[in-house]
């Protein structure tokens, strides 16, 4: 599987080099290194079926220090593989109408998929974080440049807010490398060290909030809608759909892997609130309610997505707080389901509809009958909506009802008020569903005459395989989710018995 | 004291004085009809050949060093090595980028300048002596003067050198004055000596003298890494002096500086190592409970950490934040300098008594060194194309050369260290060596609490690379974002773009494998 890594990586150069007078050549490469990918995923995800963590490279790359060179594998790095390849295909397949400057645009996309894969790789603490900092930059770009709505404010802030939360990562770093005795960066070295209680108390909290910005914690998720909105079809998939979960998988590898003492109770208890654990729930509760609530208030689609985003990871943080079996399988399965159907809802709302309406206001959408006109996207949006509001059948429903158990086995109140977000969560897809697609005004025979006039372009083919593949994963995970559970089960039964092994 | 001692020991100096000489009489001489082009071809040519020779003559002078008597005056091996093995390098680059620039009609005279001031470079990293080390610094320091003013037809390059030479002078004073306390306290001018005499001196009562002589002479060599608040030179100089000639103020005068400093650490720490006392031993008594504790002595190792952590502090913060306000490149690489500057006095804050901390300085520093001579040589292409070195005159970059904006792509995102470039590598090695130096250090046992001072320090070090991050964006977002108004191609001289396109794959390549300069770096170390 490590070559995952090395061919996105790889293809990224070769990218940049291609003619910049060819787009056609730039997008079939970009596809081809993504489908690659996908490949290496699949079959690595079915090779390591039933197995535990499989090392596929171990060599010293910094002796003096014992950093490493170490790629290894469990079942959750496996799922999460499995979902960066289906959306770096998915979001090569929705950015096939970029003509400005293709070749460095699939060569930062790729760049950035390189580094994704990399971190979900890693066995080495400081190996993980150099991919994701590798991460960063190709991400400003893509935004900066092919982007819209104030799109250079987007990408600064996204930039900005990740590099902020990378600093407190390196921070907690280094420190954990020289309280452990300097000897090895390795995951598994650092976890067996005993670093003292009283550090973790204080590094937890560190490289678990670092982490989370990424993941869009509330209330660090203000870099999430704005940079969503203002990133490019593809870029706004790979955003939501893995980008975040770099955040949550951190959150788990590094800061409950290697800090589990971090979560313990600080011995009293302020207005119900005891631990670390009890902090970083309620605020993953208040992202998931706080998300919905304003997704519902928006006027710009994107934004309802944007703030989806926030909603649904939410529970991914929620599902790692629990600290049992079942709410952390709900949050790795949820990782994958909310990467797979909010890629699916940008593709959605930033390619079939924004490039053909040249507008993503509900103002202007509802004139349009975009249910008649483009029934394709209205129908994919029901199917996505449905998905993301968690009817049983699609794998959000499995991943949230998992990971609310979870919450309420280890406190009731957490699934309680968590609720109320799945409830406003049916609401805002519901709002959004009839005001851009299914308005109850009739068209006036003028409106019919100039819809006549201005025709949208036809559904092109890579849309039609988009959907298909991100619809069909959701889909296949909801219906039988074991195909997933089985692999993150038992490697989440490890992790919780033992750190990061 | 042996002529023939002497004469081996300082072999890498003569090569670069002979070539220096060389460069003067051929252009002078020979070359006087010749067009311009090749003058200053032949007299690069003949810089880098001096630099060349100089590097296998530090390799052939053994790790011998000078003694004059019992004190020790140039060191020779370890840290003193690697620094000038860097210096000549570094300087070579900064010739190859003359071949290509047109500031000056004396090119001959330019670059036997650069290598007066080099050979004042290698005498600062190997110096021993209090009196080494100020000659050394002045050879050096005259020549940046000179360099700077070299562009005779621009009033910022004189109003640059003018206000460079008037701080210069001033530091060298305080450093001179400086010195000449340690001089009474002690009665010697070599590093070990100083630093056992200001032990006794200080139990004896002479500690405020100590911490006045140590003020002054943290203010003269702080002018000379620009450190806050001795840095008012550098952004003027940084914009005013010929591109090449701000390269090698910021790369060759920044390691052979930072090199003196580990000297001085060097000899604060092992003093008693450098002496070669002969016979007695270590005493170790207990004093039973309840004795008074015997009085403590001041001496080197209490105050000059926390002069260095104060400079330290001042200058990333300071660095960082006015970097964010300005217009031009070339003083927002002025001020990013004295940020990383202020990295750098972090690691010489904790400095360590294995060879780590020593080690992870000159790594940063050549590296750095390394990246702002690439840095320069974008900004001084560019500068010639669109005669400015604003922000806007990077507009485009990518379609006016693509080459040329790939190069400043990866040469600002590793001095905002993001992997897996070489910047990133050196901080963290760095920040790394700071948690686990420390003058106290020597006392840690295995597994045992952070030092919450380093692990701060180390905090605002990492926070403020954060910020630096938004000024380096700014010149990429022009260089790639933003739209151009002139998209006319930009030429590049072919040994120029060889230089730059050399320097970035060296950036990405020390990066991915960061164990390659390390190793090179610690072969000049005797096993410990």
């Amino acid at each position: 599987m490590a070559w995952a890594i090395y061919i996105s990586f790889a293809g990224a150069l070769i990218s940049a080099l291609l003619p910049k007078a060819k787009p056609e050549v730039a997008r079939w490469w970009a596809l081809a290194v993504a489908v690659a990918g996908l490949a290496i995923g699949i079959a690595g995800f079915a090779a390591g079926m039933g197995q535990g963590r499989q090392v596929f490279v171990d060599v010293l790359w910094v002796p003096s220090m014992g950093i490493h060179f170490l790629l290894a594998a469990d079942g959750i790095s496996r799922v999460l593989v499995l979902l960066t390849g289906i959306a770096a295909v998915a979001g090569v397949l929705f950015s096939w109408n970029i003509e400005l400057r293709t070749n460095q645009f699939f060569a930062f996309y790729l760049a950035l998929i390189g580094g994704v894969y990399g971190v979900f790789l890693s066995g080495d603490l400081f190996l993980l974080f150099v991919f994701y900092e590798i991460a960063i930059v190709p991400k400003y770009f893509l935004i900066s440049i092919w982007g819209s709505t104030r799109r250079e404010y987007g990408a600064m802030k996204l930039a900005l807010y990740s590099f902020v939360g990378s600093a407190m990562v390196l921070i907690g770093l280094l420190a954990a490398y020289t309280t452990a005795g300097s000897h090895s960066t390795a995951l598994v070295d650092l976890a067996h060290a005993g670093l003292p209680v009283s550090f973790q108390m204080w590094c937890f909290p560190l490289v678990f909030v670092g982490f989370a910005i990424l993941a869009g914690m509330w209330p660090f998720h203000t870099w999430a809608p704005t940079g969503h909105v203002a990133a490019p079809t593809a870029a706004s998939m790979l955003l939501a759909g893995v980008v975040m979960k770099l955040g949550a998988y951190g959150c788990l590898r590094v800061g409950i892997g290697l800090f589990p003492h971090g979560l313990d109770p600080w011995g009293f208890s302020l207005i119900g609130i005891g631990s670390w654990r009890d902090v970083f729930a309620w605020l993953a509760v208040i992202g998931i309610v706080y998300g919905a609530l304003v997704a519902l208030a928006q006027t710009d689609f994107k934004f309802v997505i944007g703030y989806s985003s926030v909603s649904h990871m939410g529970f991914v943080l929620l599902g790692l707080m629990t600290l049992n079996q079942i709410g952390l399988d709900g949050a790795v399965l949820q990782m994958f389901s909310h990467g797979v159907i909010a890629g699916l809802l940008f593709a959605i709302v930033g390619r079939i509809v924004y490039d053909r309406t040249h507008t993503r206001q509900f103002a202007e959408l509802g004139p349009m009958h975009l249910s008649r006109r483009l029934p394709f996207a209205a129908w994919a949006f029901v199917f996505a909506g449905v998905a993301s509001m968690g009817l049983p059948g699609f794998s959000g429903f499995v991943a949230e009802l998992q990971v609310l158990v979870g919450a309420w086995q280890a406190n009731p109140w957490w699934a309680a008020v968590s609720g109320i977000g799945i409830i406003v969560g049916v609401a805002y897809i519901w709002r959004a569903l009839q005001k851009a697609f299914f308005t109850d005004a009739l068209p006036s025979p003028h409106e019919l005459g100039s819809e006549q006039a201005h025709k949208f372009a036809s559904i092109t083919w890579p849309e039609i395989a988009g959907v298909a593949l991100l619809g069909i994963s959701t889909l296949v995970v909801g219906l039988y989710p074991r195909i997933l559970l089985d692999s993150i089960e038992p490697a989440v039964k490890a992790l919780l018995a033992g750190g990061a092994q | 004291m042996n002529y023939s001692d002497l004469f081996r020991a300082t072999l890498p100096e003569t090569a670069l004085e002979i070539a220096a000489l060389l460069v003067l009489v051929v252009d002078l001489g020979f070359l006087r009809k010749a067009a311009l082009q090749i003058r200053t071809t032949v007299a690069a040519v003949i810089g880098v050949g001096g630099c060349i020779a100089a590097v296998s003559a530090v390799y052939a002078a053994g790790w011998a060093g000078f003694s004059a008597g019992s004190d020790l005056l140039l060191a020779a091996g370890g840290s003193a090595g690697v620094a000038q093995v860097a210096i000549l390098v570094l300087t070579a680059l900064t010739l190859l980028l003359l071949v290509d620039s047109a500031f000056t009609r004396n090119a001959g005279e330019y670059v036997s300048v650069v290598l007066m001031a080099a050979a004042g470079g290698l005498i600062i990293s190997a110096a021993q002596d209090l009196l080494v080390i100020f000659v050394g610094l002045e050879l050096l320091s005259l020549g940046l003067y000179i360099l700077t003013a070299f562009n005779k037809q621009s009033g910022k390059s004189a109003e640059a050198a003018i206000k460079y030479y008037l701080f210069g002078g001033m530091s060298a004073a305080f450093l001179l004055f400086g010195f000449s306390y340690l001089y009474g306290l002690s009665g010697s001018t070599s590093l070990p000596k100083v630093v056992l005499g200001t032990y006794m001196a200080s139990a004896n009562g002479g500690a405020p003298l100590l911490y006045i002589a140590l003020v002054m002479i943290a203010a003269g060599l702080g002018f000379k890494i620009a450190a806050f608040p001795f840095h008012l030179w550098a952004p003027d100089t940084y914009e005013g002096a010929p591109a090449p000639a701000a390269a090698f103020i910021a790369s060759v005068s920044k390691v052979a500086s930072f090199a003196l400093l580990i000297s001085i650490s060097h000899a604060i720490l092992w003093w008693p190592a450098m002496l070669h006392l002969k016979g007695g031993g270590v005493t170790f008594t207990v004093f039973p409970a309840g004795t008074p504790q015997p009085p403590v002595t001041v001496g080197f190792v209490t105050i000059w950490p926390m002069i260095l952590m104060d400079l330290s502090v001042l200058s990333m913060v300071f660095g960082n934040l006015a970097a964010l306000a300005q217009s031009s490149v070339r003083r927002l690489l002025a001020y990013s300098a004295i940020a990383h500057a202020g990295y750098i006095l972090l690691g010489l804050a904790f400095f360590s008594w294995t060879n780590a901390s020593a080690q992870a300085i000159l790594y940063y520093s050549v590296t750095y060194g390394l990246t702002t001579i690439g840095a320069f040589g974008v900004v001084g292409v560019v500068e010639r194309a669109t005669g400015s070195d604003k922000l806007d005159s990077f507009l485009g970059l990518h379609k006016r050369n693509p080459l040329l904006a790939a190069v400043l792509l990866v040469l600002f995102l590793s001095l905002a260290g993001i992997p897996p470039f070489v910047g990133f590598w050196a901080k963290f090695n760095l920040f790394a060596t700071v948690l686990n130096g420390g003058w106290y250090g020597f006392f840690k046992g295995p597994l045992s609490s952070l030092p919450a001072e380093a692990l701060t320090l180390v905090a605002v070090a990492i926070a403020f690379s954060a910020v630096s991050l938004y000024y380096y964006l700014q010149v990429l977002k022009r260089a790639y974002v933003m739209p151009a108004g002139d998209e006319s191609p930009i030429r590049v001289h072919p040994v120029t773009l060889a230089v730059l396109l050399l320097i970035g794959a060296a950036v990405l390549v020390l990066g991915c494998f960061p164990a390659l300069l390390q190793n090179w770096i610690a072969s000049f170390y005797p096993a410990m």
